[in-house]
C-alpha cells in the first residue's frame, strides 16, 4: 500500500499555476527526493501532503496510507489525527526559539498523549527520556536545555528532527531542510534523515535544491518544473545533461559546478532502486 | 522652506529641477496646522498666558503652602499608599487573565473575523470609557472604597491589554506554530506552545508598564471615593492642609519612582 497518494492535485495562488495536475503514489520505506528550481512547486506539494495547505476546487484527493487528509479542497475530518503520522521538517527549522530545545523535541508527543496533559506541558519522565535519546540519536545531546535561538542552523534542524522522532511518525516531509545550510551541516542533516529512513523503515519525501543530494541520498527522485511532474524514476537517471533538457537554462540552478559525481555506492544506499515508471515529458 | 537652495548643484555639475507637487503639498501641511493653531487659541482660552507672569504672586503663595512638607502621620500616608498600590495589582492581576483570552480572540491571525470582529468592539467599548466613569458606576453598585477603584481599573486595563496583546499577536513569526500544528497538536497546544513564548516578553512589558501607570490611576480614583493614598490627598488639598498633601505627593512620586525601578529589573530578569 502506498503511504502517500496523491491524484490530480492542482493549486493556483494568484496568477500564478503553482501545482498542475500533479499525480503520484510514494510506497512505504521509500526515500524520494524531490527536485526542481525555486517556484517550481516543492514546498507547495509538501504543504499539500500534510494538510497545511488546501487544493483548489476540483477533483483531487491527497491520501496518507489509505486514509484521506484532504479531498475536492477540502481539509478532512481526520487531518489532525492523520498529522501524527507526519513528521513535517522545514527550512528555517521552525523551533520555537524562546523555549529550550527539550521542550521544542517534547512538543512532538503533542499528538499522541492526552490532550490536557499536553496543554499543560506536563510531559512524563518516560517521554523526555524518549526527547533526550531523540536529540543523542541527532547528535547534540548536550544542548537539550539551551534556547533553540542559539543553536546553529545545523544544530537547529537536527532538534527539529528530534522533533519528529519524539512524534513517532510514519512519514517525514522535509521542505528543503537543508537549503539554509552551510555544505558540511547540509551532509550531517542529509546522513541523519537516511539513517532514519534506514534504521526506522519510515518513508522520507525530501525536496532539495541541488541534484548531487538527490543522487547521493535517494534513490528515487520526482522532479517539478512549473508545478508538473517532468520525471519520476531512479536518482542515477538523472544526469546533468538530461537535467539540461528537462529544465534548459534553469538547470544551472540545480547543478553545484564544482561537485564531483555521486559514487556509486552512495546513490546504492538503503534499498535497490525503484524502476523507471514515468518519464512525463514536459 | 526649500533646503534644495542650500547644495550647490553647480558644483555637482547638474541641475536638480525644483519638484513642486511637492514644496506646494509641504507648505500646504504647514498653513492647515497653522489654521488649526488658531482656529483652537479662543476655544482652549489661550489669551490668558499672560497671567501666568503677572499673577505669577498668586502661584508662589499657593506653592509655598506646599514647600514645608508635614510627615507627621507618615505611617498613616504610607499604609493608604500601599492599599492603592494593592489596588493597582488586583486591577492589573485581573486584567492580564481576561486580556489573555481576549487578546488571542482578538488577534486577525488566531481567530476568524466573525469572533475578531465583536470581541475587538467589546474592548473598544472598554478602552473608551476612563477609569474615572467606571468608577463612578461602581462606587452607585459596590459602594465607596477601595473595591469599586479594583473594578474600574480591572476593566478599562483589559481593553487595553486586549489591544496590545492581539497586536503583539499579531506579529509573531507564524512557521512555528505551523511546525507545531504539524504534530497534531491541538489549537489550544498551538497557542500554548507557539504563541505564547513568542509573545511572552513583549506581554510582560506591556504589563509592567501598565501596572505603574495603574499605580498613577488609582491614586486619582481616589478623587471620587474609591480609597488608597489619593482619597487622602484630596481631603486634605481641598481642606486646605498643604503641608499634609505635600508629604503625600512626595511618597506618591517616590512610590512611582521605586516600581519604575523594580519593573525595569523584573523586564531584565525574564527577558
Amino acid at each position: 500500500m502506498s503511504v502517500i497518494s496523491v491524484r490530480n492535485l492542482s493549486k493556483r495562488f494568484g496568477k500564478k499555476q503553482a501545482l498542475d495536475d500533479v499525480s503520484l503514489e510514494i510506497g512505504q520505506g521509500e526515500m524520494v527526493a524531490l527536485i526542481g528550481a525555486s517556484g517550481s512547486g516543492k514546498s507547495t506539494l509538501i504543504r499539500h501532503i500534510c494538510g497545511l495547505e488546501t487544493a483548489q476546487n476540483g477533483a483531487s484527493a491527497i491520501e496518507i496510507c489509505g486514509r484521506a487528509i484532504q479531498s475536492d479542497g477540502r481539509i478532512s475530518r481526520d487531518a489532525r489525527e492523520l498529522r501524527r503520522d507526519i513528521g513535517v521538517i522545514f527550512q528555517q527549522f521552525n523551533l520555537v526559539n524562546r523555549l529550550p530545545v527539550l521542550t521544542n523535541v517534547l512538543v512532538g508527543n503533542l499528538g499522541r498523549i492526552p490532550r490536557w496533559r499536553g496543554t499543560l506541558g506536563l510531559f512524563s519522565a518516560a517521554e523526555k527520556r524518549e526527547a533526550r535519546d531523540a536529540l543523542a540519536r541527532v547528535g547534540i545531546r548536550e544542548i537539550a536545555w539551551q534556547r533553540a535561538s542559539t543553536l546553529s542552523g545545523g544544530q537547529q534542524q537536527r532538534a527539529a528532527i528530534a522533533r519528529t522522532l519524539v512524534q513517532r511518525s510514519r512519514l517525514l516531509l522535509a521542505d528543503e531542510p537543508i537549503a539554509s545550510l552551510d555544505p558540511s551541516s547540509a551532509r550531517r542533516v542529509m546522513e541523519v534523515l537516511a539513517t532514519i529512513n534506514r534504521e526506522n523503515g519510515i518513508t522520507c519525501v525530501v525536496s532539495l535544491h541541488q541534484v548531487e543530494y538527490a543522487r547521493r541520498y535517494c534513490p528515487r527522485t520526482i522532479a517539478l518544473r512549473d508545478g508538473r511532474v517532468v520525471f519520476d524514476g531512479p536518482s542515477a537517471a538523472l544526469t546533468n545533461d538530461f537535467l539540461t533538457t528537462l529544465y534548459g537554462a534553469d538547470s544551472e540552478e540545480l547543478i553545484l559546478p564544482e561537485a564531483a559525481p555521486a559514487r556509486p555506492e552512495d546513490t546504492q544506499r538503503g534499498r535497490p532502486l525503484i524502476e523507471a515508471r514515468a518519464l512525463v515529458a514536459a | 522652506m526649500s533646503h534644495i537652495g542650500k547644495f550647490s548643484p553647480q558644483a555637482a555639475g547638474v541641475t536638480i529641477a525644483r519638484d513642486w507637487t511637492r514644496s506646494i503639498g509641504n507648505t500646504g501641511l504647514w498653513v492647515i496646522l497653522a489654521a488649526l493653531l488658531l482656529w483652537s487659541w479662543g476655544p482652549a482660552d489661550m489669551g490668558r498666558w499672560s497671567y501666568l507672569f503677572t499673577d505669577a504672586g498668586n502661584m508662589t503663595r499657593y506653592a509655598s503652602g506646599f514647600a514645608r512638607p508635614n510627615f507627621e502621620q507618615w505611617r498613616y500616608y504610607l499604609e493608604e499608599m500601599l492599599v492603592t498600590i494593592q489596588i493597582a495589582l488586583w486591577g492589573t492581576f485581573l486584567a492580564v487573565l481576561l486580556a489573555v483570552p481576549f487578546g488571542i480572540l482578538s488577534a486577525r491571525n488566531m481567530a476568524p473575523w466573525y469572533i475578531v470582529q465583536p470581541v475587538r468592539r467589546l474592548m473598544d467599548l472598554f478602552r473608551a470609557i476612563h477609569e474615572m466613569v467606571f468608577a463612578v458606576l461602581f462606587v452607585v453598585a459596590v459602594g465607596l472604597g477601595p473595591f469599586a477603584g479594583v473594578m474600574a481599573l480591572f476593566i478599562h486595563t483589559t481593553g487595553i491589554f486586549a489591544k496590545l496583546f492581539s497586536e503583539a499577536v499579531e506579529a509573531i513569526d507564524p512557521r512555528p506554530v505551523e511546525a507545531i500544528r504539524a504534530t497534531g497538536a491541538s489549537r489550544l497546544q498551538e497557542v500554548v506552545f507557539g504563541v505564547i513564548p513568542q509573545v511572552m516578553p513583549l506581554w510582560l512589558s506591556f504589563t509592567l508598564y501598565r501596572f505603574e501607570s495603574n499605580v498613577r490611576s488609582a491614586t486619582v480614583l481616589g478623587l471620587i471615593g474609591a480609597g488608597g493614598i489619593g482619597q487622602v490627598l484630596f481631603e486634605s488639598i481641598r481642606g486646605f492642609y498643604y503641608p499634609e498633601a505635600s508629604a503625600m505627593l512626595i511618597i506618591v512620586i517616590a512610590t512611582v519612582t521605586l516600581t519604575d525601578l523594580l519593573s525595569q529589573q523584573l523586564r531584565r530578569l525574564f527577558i
